[in-house]
């Protein structure tokens, strides 16, 4: 594939609790409006809308794409909605991807919002993406399933409860940095250690918060971009894999996909490092933005991405300073999932903040000297991953 | 200026078919007290709770195997917090790997004092002996049976 496709145009809200001044479509325009004028072009320019939408009852409205087709000047327009549950973010930025890698389409828009605030009430609905046959009588949520990802990932790798809460001091000291993020307020190990379990090791301040907000961006071939003269940075790398719908095959005799680690997370950078031409992301990534929704994850996710030689080796190096602002890679700059998670736009995030700081316009979070960035996403009970690599 | 806001609630009732592969499950917990698996003749995986097909093989899963009812602790954690429509905090659940299968079954853990998380989870370390308990009355599901240290 010869012809690059460039990202021209970026809007992401001020995600907060809740947003009693904005319907569901007004918080998708809010994003595509400054997206649009990023790109400096026009609704006419826009071939083709990717539609970024996880599970409707998180936002209690069927098929919500239906009311956000107009906010996205989707009209008379190739329109498709996309849904991998938390990866659904980079999943639609992947199909806008798609859509002009194959040569159909110059110019594609995708964008999507969401009001998690509204549903107060997360974990029931994600209890209900197990199977009715066999497990939904369990009580399984996203933090019970990530909590026994923990567990595994303790007793394989050492990690500590203390481990799991520097993730969070870093992740809060950078979202501080950062206006657009949720939790902005910063905490200490002992803040976090105090907080009350929730669902053992995993503690409210090593928890993600349910966020509203929106996201949206604007991708073009290089094509378009030099013919236009437009400003932009590219994806050179990008790849999605899945793993077993069955938490209980990540353990037990043999298991593919090891609970405690995110295996397909790995086989998808590995794909799109070798699409990027990336042969040490150690040395060659310069910042990360991981889907992490829980503290812990980020370790795992860290050891996926390749920001380490060996998995656990993440636990030290965190500690040491590595992931940090100022520090070898840093790791969710923008304070992250951990402190951001509107999840039918969460892992665009990661992508628009990877955008802006191979840009050079990330802000007060800026990565110094950035060029080289990756970004990843998880979907559904740890099983659909996408990732992406961006440079300048 | 005022912002108004409207409440709405979903309540749906489905009445899910479970299949043959299930059904055969839970009629033998319902009715024997046994749990079963099924084997893939290709991999010879026993596949826990059971598949019609394996996910590896993506070949039918050919033979009926009873498993357990010992087992080791493959992943647990101990909630503490309320949730909307699941059980009242404290409890335990996670996966076992039943004696004879590949793949771990999920189910609850009982008799585990749960007053401090961090002595619960030295209790129930991963490779911990653990054997399945049945209820007296059951109505083939999962909740019909439960975990304990052995």
């Amino acid at each position: 594939m010869t012809d690059r496709v460039g990202i021209i145009g970026i809007g992401q809200s001020n995600f907060r609790s809740r947003r009693d001044d904005a319907s569901y479509p007004d918080l998708v325009r809010e994003a595509v409006v400054p997206a649009m004028l990023d790109a400096g072009l026009d609704f006419d320019a826009i071939d083709a809308v990717v539609y970024s939408l996880s599970p409707d009852a998180m936002v209690g409205i069927g098929n919500a794409e239906r009311l956000g087709v107009d906010a996205v000047g989707g009209r008379n327009k190739r329109f498709l909605r996309i849904n991998t549950g938390g990866a659904t973010g980079i999943s639609s930025v992947t199909a806008a991807y798609y859509h002009i890698a194959s040569g159909v389409c110059d110019v594609v828009l995708t964008a999507g919002a969401d009001k998690v605030g509204e549903c107060g009430d997360s974990q029931t609905v994600l209890n209900k993406i197990w199977d009715p046959t066999y497990e939904r009588a369990l009580p399984l949520g996203t933090i019970n399933m990530l909590a026994m990802s923990a567990v595994r990932y303790m007793q394989r790798y050492g990690m500590t409860e203390e481990d799991m809460a520097y993730v969070t001091v870093k992740n809060r000291r950078q979202a501080a940095l950062n206006p657009r993020a949720h939790l902005r307020k910063m905490v200490t190990i002992d803040d976090v250690m105090d907080s009350r379990v929730i669902s053992w090791p995993i503690k409210l301040m090593d928890c993600c918060p349910q966020s509203t907000g929106g996201a949206a961006m604007v991708l073009a071939s290089e094509q378009f971009i030099r013919d236009n003269n437009l400003d932009a940075v590219w994806i050179t790398g990008v790849a999605c894999r899945a793993e077993t719908y069955w938490m209980g095959d990540r353990m037990g005799n043999n298991p593919t996909a090891e609970h405690a680690d995110a295996y397909a997370l790995g086989r998808s950078f590995a794909q799109s490092y070798r699409m990027a031409g990336i042969t040490d992301p150690a040395k060659q990534v310069h910042i990360a933005e991981l889907y992490a929704p829980f503290s812990n994850t980020e370790y795992h996710a860290i050891d996926a991405a390749g920001l380490v030689a060996n998995f656990g080796d993440s636990i030290k190096r965190l500690r040491d300073g590595e992931f940090e602002l100022g520090g070898r890679v840093p790791v969710n700059p923008s304070g992250g999932t951990l402190c951001t998670n509107a999840i039918a736009v969460t892992a665009m995030a990661r992508v628009a903040e990877t955008a802006l700081q191979v840009w050079g316009r990330a802000g007060a979070h800026q990565v110094d000297g950035a060029r080289v960035g990756i970004a990843s996403g998880n979907g559904g009970d740890h099983q659909i991953f996408g990732t992406m690599v961006i440079e300048a | 200026m005022e912002l108004l806001g409207r409440q709405e609630v979903w309540n749906i009732t489905y009445d899910h078919a479970l299949g043959e592969t299930a059904s055969y499950f839970f009629t033998q917990i319902r009715d024997n007290g046994k749990i079963f698996g099924r084997r893939c003749a290709k991999s010879n995986k026993v596949l826990v709770p059971p598949r019609a097909f394996s996910d590896e093989t993506l070949l039918p899963t050919t033979e009926w195997v009873e498993v357990g009812p010992g087992g080791r602790v493959e992943a647990f954690t101990f909630v503490y917090e309320q949730f909307n429509n699941l059980p009242p905090p404290p409890y335990a659940f996670g996966y076992v790997l039943l004696d004879g299968a590949d793949t771990a079954l999920g189910g609850y853990f009982k008799g585990v004092d749960l007053t401090n998380p961090r002595e619960a989870a030295e209790a129930l370390a991963i490779g911990t002996r653990v054997v399945t308990k049945f209820a007296e009355q059951r109505k083939g599901d999962v909740l019909d049976f439960w975990f304990e240290v052995a």
